[in-house]
């Protein structure tokens, strides 16, 4: 709470410079349509007319506003809530390629770092290659893979999770190898002067105390999710989907559209990691963590 | 049949000899090699996969034929690495991590405006920013500036967030001694809280590396010129040319590495540098 004034000072500055810079930027469009219809403008009919057009350069926050309202709350008040024209529709394809490739990241994440933590052979080799794969920007060969996937009869959701599911694996990997190996050796010494099997130390020790580590990766790996699943719509050709508002708004150059399906990707990767956020708290709390 | 028993073969060689050498203990060179022999026991799979279970080379093409494209295409592939790489990521990168880094440094004097900009700041860099692009290519045109903008807004909050938590690391008791020395402002930023920031400064430099190349290249899927490695990479999928697509991927991937592992070696001189020059003074 003692950071609320400040972030709304921030906030609010960033509004009114996006204000400042629709003005500066829609302006000359304006202008010129003042000289071809041969009248003088004022300066409040200037910026009036920056901040209301249809296809403006850099659309204002209120237009957009209005058009998320359109497109999400006045659809549902209609009963139209789930309309292929209601972005409620379109983020929910997004959400499900993003859940999916989410779940099965944290699967692969998790079942590589146990490998690694236990055996010293996939320790050595596949760890720098796991480091690897991340410098190979992955986005850039979205569209091969979902065309190839699609070819060999793969096609709908699964292609835009693997992509959201490969760029999600790392951060869980990389936190879980830390967490797993988290316990200090006297707590692994305490396990065995106990005659515990490895499988109990696995459960009893090693798990919970990487749990802290592994909601940690999950919030980036969820985040990464959302950029994979957005880049993953764009080669199918805009049907459905975040992704496919923005690649159908920049064709058109409908930029409140853009800016919408923008803000509303925000708000789903920010619920989304907010979510984990609660459910670490929760966790943490009955474990006597946090 | 063969090329599969092949492939088996290899998959059974390079194991035994990785588990040979990671019982050893281990020195520089079975560092090195372990990771290696897996990569080429990889690549020798996935040869005789390919090979072996007849797979077209429109889906996936052998390790083989994309070598042969890539020294046959390479004037392309350099082509394109001039005009996504080094006029895109590299100048985006730069111009990005500049800007954060200083308006790091400006904010960083006023503690009400740090406050407010580091929650949000750490917002903004889990966005999927990369949405962006449509609205960049739109505004700076086809040509690498609309794709160095990119850049510059993804690699900006991930470097800024990285210094500004930087800055504060120098222990209250390190900053009341710069006190007592009668260190004026830019003494202590420069002697003392700059070398105690590198660590971080270095880390957002290490993800803005990676984000860098793949701003660039997904800008370009939004319209670009007639050449760079993204638009190679859409227009041969559209070919079906799979193999050209993974010669790109070959670039894009060597570029990356060789990037990260850019940075990585000038953070090891500097992080080394930092301990010596403060038992020096």
């Amino acid at each position: 709470m003692r950071n609320l004034l400040p972030v709304l000072t921030i906030v609010t500055a960033i509004l009114v410079i996006w204000y400042a810079a629709a003005v500066a930027l829609n302006a000359q469009w304006v202008r010129d349509q003042a000289t071809r219809a041969g009248h003088e403008l004022s300066l409040p009919a200037l910026v009036e007319a920056t901040w209301s057009q249809d296809k403006p350069k850099l659309p204002a926050p209120h237009q957009v506003a209005v058009e998320i309202w359109q497109t999400t709350g006045a659809m549902v008040l209609a009963g139209r809530g789930f309309s292929k024209r209601s972005l409620f529709y379109h983020s929910w394809i997004t959400f499900s390629s993003t859940a999916l490739g989410f779940l099965l990241g944290t699967a692969l994440g998790v079942a590589l770092a146990i490998g690694i933590v236990y055996n010293r052979t996939m320790d050595m080799s596949v760890m720098p290659w796991v480091i690897a794969s991340q410098t190979i920007p992955i986005l850039a060969i979205a569209p091969m893979i979902i065309v190839v996937l699609n070819a060999v009869g793969i096609s709908g959701l699964l292609p835009k999770a693997m992509i959201s599911m490969y760029l999600s694996f790392f951060p869980v990997v990389v936190g879980m190898v830390k967490g797993l190996r988290s316990p200090a050796t006297m707590q692994l010494d305490q396990m065995r002067t106990w005659n515990a099997s490895p499988a109990q130390t696995f459960w009893k020790l090693r798990l919970p105390s990487s749990m802290p580590y592994l909601f940690t990766s999950l919030k980036i790996g969820m985040a990464a999710s959302v950029v994979g699943a957005i880049v993953g719509e764009l080669p199918t050709g805009a049907v459905a989907g975040l992704g496919a508002r923005l690649l159908a708004g920049s064709y058109y150059g409908q930029t409140i559209q853009i800016w919408s399906a923008l803000i509303m990707a925000a708000t789903l990767a920010a619920v989304l990691v907010g979510l984990i956020g609660l459910v670490q708290r929760m966790t943490l709390r009955r474990m006597g963590m946090a | 049949m063969g090329w599969l028993i092949f492939g088996l073969l290899a998959w059974a060689f390079g194991w035994w000899i990785n588990h040979r050498l990671s019982d050893r203990p281990a020195t520089r060179a079975t560092r090195l090699a372990v990771p290696t022999i897996f990569g080429i026991t990889i690549i020798l799979i996935w040869e005789a996969l390919v090979r072996g279970l007849e797979i077209s080379p429109v889906l996936l093409p052998p390790p083989t034929q994309i070598a042969v494209t890539f020294a046959a295409k390479s004037d392309i592939l350099w082509q394109d690495f001039v005009q996504t790489v080094i006029k895109g990521a590299l100048t985006g990168y730069v111009l990005g991590c500049g800007t954060a880094f200083l308006t790091a440094v400006a904010i960083d004097r006023f503690p009400f405006l740090k406050r407010g900009l580091l929650p949000v700041g750490n917002f903004v860099a889990a966005l999927p920013i990369i949405g962006m692009a449509p609205i960049l290519v739109m505004w700076f045109g086809f040509d690498w500036q609309s794709k160095a903008a990119v850049v510059v807004v993804m690699v900006f909050f991930p470097m800024l967030v990285n210094t500004v938590q930087g800055l504060q690391e120098a222990g209250a008791m390190q900053r009341d001694l710069m006190r007592t020395y009668a260190a004026g402002y830019g003494q202590t930023l420069l002697k003392l809280r700059l070398p105690a920031a590198m660590p971080f400064i270095f880390n957002g430099l290490k993800i803005a590396s990676t984000l860098a190349l793949i701003g660039a290249i997904v800008a370009e899927f939004f319209g670009s010129p007639i050449k760079g490695m993204g638009f190679r990479i859409s227009t041969s999928v559209g070919q079906l040319a799979l193999d050209l697509v993974w010669a790109e991927i070959v670039v894009a991937a060597v570029a990356g590495s060789a990037f990260y592992g850019a940075v990585a070696l000038l953070e090891k001189r500097v992080t080394f540098w930092h301990p010596s020059q403060q038992g020096r003074s």
